[in-house]
């Protein structure tokens, strides 16, 4: 295993081969905010908020998937990468209808704390207003487009660690909508099992159990699951 | 109600300003030359979007006070319906001279203004100074902010308070 070392925002760091900038930077305690990763879960690169800065390339780079590679330069807070990230949670904001007082996830939700650490006060564009209808026919659980990000952590735990594939994505860009099985009502799922691992990694209130009254936020869980199945270690 | 929240601290407050219009206050129009207007809610109706303008136009610092005022928030839920057509045949029946047993519909007489369409917040028909997210703002925000503001500070005043 050979060892890489680089810069991240002056600060020398050393990287193993597998390591990404996210990871190292993490490692090192720099806070680089991310709403589709997930621990546990493979990268989608989707959201676009660990956008990064690596000296002598012109365009932006996802932390999540690019490598911790020797003798790169990496800035995380950059005034270009910060304006960046508060625009894609300002049309985040816009896309959909984010109402956070009457949301289940309020001062639970990974897109509000977002908001708040980038002293977001206002969205500067208009409301998109999307009409959508909400899918409360599983017995348990309740999917509410409204507050969907698309970030597809639900369709990655899925896929990934359920290994049921019961969600998907359809269609593409504003149209963009997480989908169950062939687009059917969520409880007439023929591949879902209701393990509810969805719900859990949901980072706002797309996903909710039915009468719940807020959401839950443990970003460990999967790492948690994965070392039970694996090493069949149950340790937190 | 959270601006009834900050208690005895409303005492300190009066001593420091005079309040010349309110929703308590039996004033019929808003007065020239305000320093400071708190307002509250979004523009959801022909009278709110008079009212916005004079405001605006009689006040040195407009403040966006609280959630509905900022975003919209519960007001603008019917936003994505797209007309007020749906709502009020909900609230009032389907009849455009009145339902029996409803309250007469809002639009066609002076008495009630028309609906708008959408729901907007204060941002998109006039210029915010200082932005007050919070469904509602926690009472000691708004003891602060109004303090800074009356001490001439405007800067750093957005960031006490979160959405929700």
């Amino acid at each position: 295993m050979s060892v890489r070392t680089l810069t991240i925002n002056g600060q020398p760091v050393s990287a193993t081969e597998e390591q990404t900038i996210l990871d190292v930077a993490r490692e090192h305690g720099i806070d680089i905010p991310t709403l589709c990763h997930f621990d546990g879960l493979s990268e989608h690169a989707g959201c676009r908020l660990c956008l990064v800065e690596i000296a002598g390339s012109p365009k932006l780079h996802a932390a999540c998937v690019t490598p911790a590679a020797e003798g790169i330069e990496v800035t995380t807070h950059s005034d270009r990468v910060t304006a960046y990230r508060r625009q894609i949670v300002e049309l985040l904001l816009a896309e959909r209808n984010h109402v956070c007082s009457v949301c289940v996830a309020n001062r639970n939700c990974e897109l509000q704390d977002l908001a708040v650490a980038m002293n977001l006060h206002h969205v500067r564009y208009e409301p998109q207003d999307p009409q959508l209808a909400l899918d409360a026919s599983h017995p348990r659980f309740i999917m509410d487009p409204n507050r969907c990000v698309l970030c597809t952590r639900c369709v990655r735990v899925c896929d990934e660690i359920e290994g049921a594939h019961t969600w998907d994505v359809m269609a593409r860009g504003r149209r963009a909508m997480i989908v169950s099985d062939l687009n059917q009502p969520w409880g007439e799922s023929p591949s879902c099992t209701g393990c509810g691992k969805c719900v859990r990694v949901c980072p706002t209130g797309a996903l909710f159990e039915k009468g719940a009254t807020t959401t839950v936020r443990d970003p460990d869980f999967l790492t948690y699951l994965k070392t039970a199945r694996e090493q069949k270690l149950w340790i937190r | 109600m959270s601006f009834l929240d900050m208690d005895d601290r409303l005492l300190d407050l009066a001593a420091r300003m005079d309040l010349v219009y309110s929703p308590l206050m039996d004033v019929k129009t808003f007065p020239e030359h305000v320093d400071i207007t708190l307002v509250e809610g979004a523009v959801a109706n022909q009278d709110h979007l008079r009212q916005i303008a004079t405001i605006r136009e009689r006040t040195d610092i407009l403040v966006a006070f609280g959630d509905c005022a900022v975003t919209g928030n519960v007001t603008a839920l019917r936003n994505p319906l797209n007309t007020a057509g749906v709502v009020l045949r909900r609230a009032y029946g389907d009849d455009e001279a009145g339902s029996p047993g409803r309250p007469p519909r809002p639009g066609g007489t002076a008495d009630v203004p028309a609906l708008l369409d959408k729901v907007r917040t204060i941002r998109s028909c006039v210029r915010v100074d200082v932005y007050l997210p919070g469904c509602p703002p926690p009472a000691d925000v708004i003891v602060d902010v109004l303090s800074d503001l009356i001490a001439g500070k405007v800067d750093g005043l957005h960031n006490r308070s979160r959405l929700g």
